[in-house]
């Protein structure tokens, strides 16, 4: 039996890591906050810039807008994925959840050539030492990434592209759905998807459309590199909120637990005192 | 409302400004475009430059805005600018010490050195200046 000095000891240390758990759920809980704010302000650009693309493409032609390099289809032979995992560690299964997935978007698409594109230390860690193929990493940016980041990436993406590098690149990253839940997301941003063509007012065009969207599918995609980042940045917050809170409870609960474990020990021994002090003198009469 | 626009700016990470105004000049890529209420409806694309707008009240105000586009609606102008600025936030010194390191690099390139992207710099800078002078 364990004596009651090293069940209180054992109280203690778990009452520290309680301590650092509640905090790193405080801590979440601000910088949630925070995420949540940079994706909703995003929102009103990624709106506006959706209704003028479908103007551009309605004066443009969609015959025309067909043959843009940026929207041609190949078989997919070669293909880029983009990995956005957090830097960091203790938020559930927020990162082990992303890297399951791109294992399995890896042993799904066997046949083909598929390159890593990671952002995130966490997801560079676990491919970093497998034999996949690797064409840059990203570190230390998960929380504060934005628009230099996002068209950084944006462009290397294009660039492999056009180049033929890569006949499709996907992104794979946890959607901020709530709070409570994350969902991881695989999205496919090249070949671009293009919206179906708007009402079609009639502008006046001071660059012919064809020139404006060639211009507007690059930016279009490092938007959706961008938010993909941004509800990224958000859903790691939420998911290690989450974690610490359950980190929390569970704590007290251990503590609960060995608090009464020790009331008992203690109780215990002193029923056994009583019996020898009892039989001692019980053995004088 | 009669006479007056509304101005939106927007940028990728965030909403910049919504404000009704008497007209609003915009740093267009072909050069600067005035536009007052009723406007015909216009595409363009922006260049690097600084916009300047009038309030209901008469105020004037200064942004810097460094490409993008902007949409003219006979009520309304949308400016979605891949990165923009009011006079307020610029950081002058910070702008200063780019014109310099942009201007000392096209004046004396180095070996390496992207003359494009030093000018784009310089432009930038210039227009980041130039807003922040009217705080």
């Amino acid at each position: 039996m364990p004596s009651l000095i090293d069940i209180r000891r054992r109280i203690r240390s778990v009452k520290n890591t309680q301590q650092i758990t509640r905090a790193m759920k405080m801590v979440a809980s601000a910088r949630l906050r925070r995420a949540q704010e940079r994706v909703i302000n995003a929102r009103p650009y990624a709106r506006m810039a959706n209704e003028l693309l479908q103007d551009v493409v309605a004066a443009a032609g969609p015959e025309l807008v067909e043959k843009l390099p940026l929207l041609a289809v190949r078989p997919e032979r070669r293909v880029q994925l983009v990995l956005i995992t957090a830097d960091r560690g203790l938020a559930g299964a927020f990162n082990s959840n992303l890297i399951k997935a791109a294992q399995q978007f890896l042993a799904e698409r066997a046949g083909q050539e598929i390159e890593l594109e990671l952002v995130g230390r966490k997801g560079r860690d676990f491919f970093v030492k497998r034999p996949v193929r690797i064409s840059g990493e990203t570190t230390g940016i998960s929380q504060s990434a934005g628009q230099n980041e996002a068209e950084q990436i944006g462009h290397k993406l294009i660039e492999r592209f056009t180049a033929g590098e890569a006949d499709a690149v996907y992104l794979l990253y946890n959607e901020f759905k709530s709070v409570l839940s994350q969902r991881v997301t695989v999205k496919r941003i090249l070949p671009v998807e293009m919206p179906a063509a708007g009402a079609g007012r009639e502008y006046i065009f001071e660059q012919p459309p064809m020139r404006m969207l060639e211009k507007l599918l690059p930016e279009f995609i490092v938007l959706q590199v961008l938010e993909a980042f941004l509800e990224s940045a958000a859903a790691e917050q939420a998911a290690r909120m989450t974690a610490m809170d359950a980190a929390t409870s569970n704590a007290g609960e251990v503590i609960n637990k060995l608090t009464l474990y020790m009331n008992r020990v203690r109780q215990a021994s002193i029923t056994r005192e009583i019996i020898e002090v009892v039989s001692g003198a019980s053995a004088l009469e | 409302m009669a006479g007056l626009l509304r101005l939106e700016v927007a940028t990728p990470e965030r909403m910049l400004l919504k404000e009704n105004v008497r007209q609003a000049q915009v740093p267009a890529a072909n050069g600067y475009l005035g536009i007052l209420p009723e406007h015909a409806p216009l595409l363009a694309e922006l260049g690097t430059g600084v916009l300047v707008y009038e309030m209901e009240n008469g105020q004037k105000k200064w942004m810097t805005v460094i490409g993008g586009y902007v949409e003219v609606g006979p009520d309304r102008i949308r400016v979605l600018a891949n990165r923009a600025e009011s006079a307020d936030e610029i950081d002058m010194a910070r702008a200063q010490a780019a014109l310099r390191r942009a201007e000392e690099r096209i004046l004396h390139p180095a070996p390496g050195v992207d003359i494009a992207r030093a000018l784009n710099a310089a432009e930038r800078a210039r227009a980041r200046l130039e807003a922040a002078a009217h705080k």
